[in-house]
């Protein structure tokens, strides 16, 4: 039984991923990483400023592209998945089947534009291969998590515009407005041992979490000054096994979200 | 073959099926009509899962629907809106809905594919959908409601968007199937085509069932001579 149900995630995924791989949008995204991080490592001044440069990309353009896309993905496939459903198929299965279809593709192109550029350029050292694995691994779990909000969202939202709308907002919460917020609290706050609040302000964004994990690898975390000295301490005592952690429960939390308004909904 | 009790949907406040009543009789044709926003097409959802009832029950050869989804391998269903994922081609489509029923086939003989060469699809087969026309995703759309010789046939306003070619071809396989024992159940908005398919009518406004039964049946009773006059009659009389 099990692996027949396996079968119906593995048939969906294999011919989404055929659907998704030929269009243009997915093209252009890959190309995007694939120009921009070959110029950087042309005329950005070594391999490592390149990658310092590209962390910005990451926690930028990857939530971003993955938040439009999947909204729309899951608008435009309504009327496919209506009569995927009207097979002897379960609703699990084919939610599990859309969801890897579209993150799969969506963080091979990702990685792809990522990837070949440092193929022909070359990595100079260990310190880089392990920049770059970081840097690989952020953008695919931000893939996992953004096309999993967008999937959660679009699926509570009967209005295409709106649900389009309110995703792009969360984007924009997460990549923009929440640092601003966390800053005001930190001014405002400034009296108060604050290591704690901050630690479990980070924890609570996605785009935060990739971006210490990023951080934490290069060496310019002193730079940071105080929040710098509060993530070195709280990542020397087992805070990395955390940040993971915590980033697995962003790609959860969503997926099981969007499952259960999945199973749900009226189609 | 199918009974429907008590059949409630609201979607938020807005109710669509208020308590449906119907009975779907095996080897006929039952055609559900009504005007827009009646309730037609919920209740076709509701008899495939699509969507979910608020109360009420659908009972299929005596088995109540809860959830399961195998009865589904002995059901086809045609869509009214024919989109489908851009950059496949419809033999992909085909080939991915026959790798979906592949273990719940047993037993169906090969894919009925006749439609294919009664539309002379072949051409289209391997062209990307987003490059046909309506009409002939809309063909394709027929096809897969055939594709796995189900013995209960869903059809949402199966000939909108047809051609007269492709819609008399469609109607005489709906014909050839009835004769070898297959259940339709349809919707229209044609009266002209549900004369023509149609053994027996459900007219359905503001979600319950005003009238149900056979074709003739109803025009006797409201001593019109066509099937237009005689709803155009069922609706004047419920509105007075």
């Amino acid at each position: 039984m099990s692996a027949m149900r396996g079968g119906v995630i593995a048939r969906v995924v294999r011919y989404e991923l055929r659907d998704v791989i030929k269009s243009r949008w997915l093209l252009g995204y890959a190309l995007f990483v694939l120009l921009t991080t070959d110029a950087l490592l042309r005329f950005g001044g070594g391999g490592t400023r390149a990658l310092l440069s590209l962390t910005n990309v990451v926690l930028l353009l990857v939530p971003l592209v993955s938040t439009v896309f999947g909204t729309m993905y899951l608008y435009n496939a309504r009327e496919f998945t209506e009569l995927l459903l009207a097979q002897p198929v379960r609703r699990d299965e084919l939610y599990a089947g859309l969801y890897l279809g579209l993150a799969l593709p969506l963080a091979l192109g990702f990685l792809g534009g990522l990837l070949v550029p440092f193929a022909y350029h070359g990595v100079d050292d260990a310190s880089q291969w392990r920049l770059l694995a970081t840097l690989a691994l952020t953008g695919v779990a931000l893939t996992c998590v953004f096309v999993a909000l967008a999937f959660a969202i679009a699926l509570r939202t009967e209005d295409r515009a709106r649900g389009l709308g309110v995703a792009i907002a969360v984007w924009l919460l997460f990549s923009l407005l929440y640092d601003g917020l966390v800053l005001l609290g930190v001014m405002l706050l400034g009296d108060y041992p604050l290591e704690r609040p901050l630690i479990a302000a980070m924890l609570a964004n996605p785009i935060d979490l990739a971006r210490v994990l990023l951080i934490m690898q290069f060496d310019v975390s002193a730079l940071m000054g105080y929040t710098g000295a509060v993530f070195e301490k709280f990542f020397g005592n087992g805070g990395m096994a955390v940040a993971i952690t915590a980033l697995a429960a962003w790609v959860a939390a969503p997926v099981l979200l969007g499952a259960r308004a999945f199973r749900k909904r009226d189609f | 073959m199918i009974e429907i009790a008590g059949l409630v949907k609201r979607y938020g406040r807005l109710p669509v099926l208020q308590g449906v009543n119907l009975r779907i009789a095996r080897g006929r044709v039952t055609a559900i009509v009504g005007p827009n926003g009646a309730g037609k097409t919920t209740l076709i959802k509701t008899i495939l899962g699509l969507s979910r009832a608020d109360g009420g029950r659908v009972v299929l050869d005596g088995v109540q629907l809860n959830g399961g989804v195998d009865y589904r391998a002995r059901v086809g269903y045609m869509p009214q809106i024919a989109r489908f994922p851009e950059n496949l081609t419809a033999a992909e489509l085909l080939r991915l809905l026959k790798e979906l029923r592949a273990s719940t086939d047993h037993g169906r003989g090969t894919p009925d594919e006749e439609l294919i060469d009664r539309f002379a699809l072949g051409p289209q087969l391997d062209k990307p959908l987003r490059t046909l026309s309506g009409g002939t995703r809309q063909k394709v759309n027929a096809v897969m409601a055939f594709l796995f010789r189900p013995e209960l046939l869903i059809l949402d306003e199966p000939t909108a968007g047809l051609d007269p070619v492709a819609s008399s071809v469609l109607k005489d396989k709906i014909h050839a199937e009835r004769r070898a024992g297959l259940t339709v159940v349809l919707t229209s908005h044609l009266m002209g085509e549900v004369d023509e398919l149609a053994d027996d009518i459900a007219f359905l406004l503001e979600g319950r069932v005003r009238f149900a039964g056979a074709l003739d049946e109803l025009k006797a009773s409201t001593r019109q001579a066509t099937l237009e006059r005689a709803i155009a009659r069922l609706m004047t009389q419920e509105a007075a």
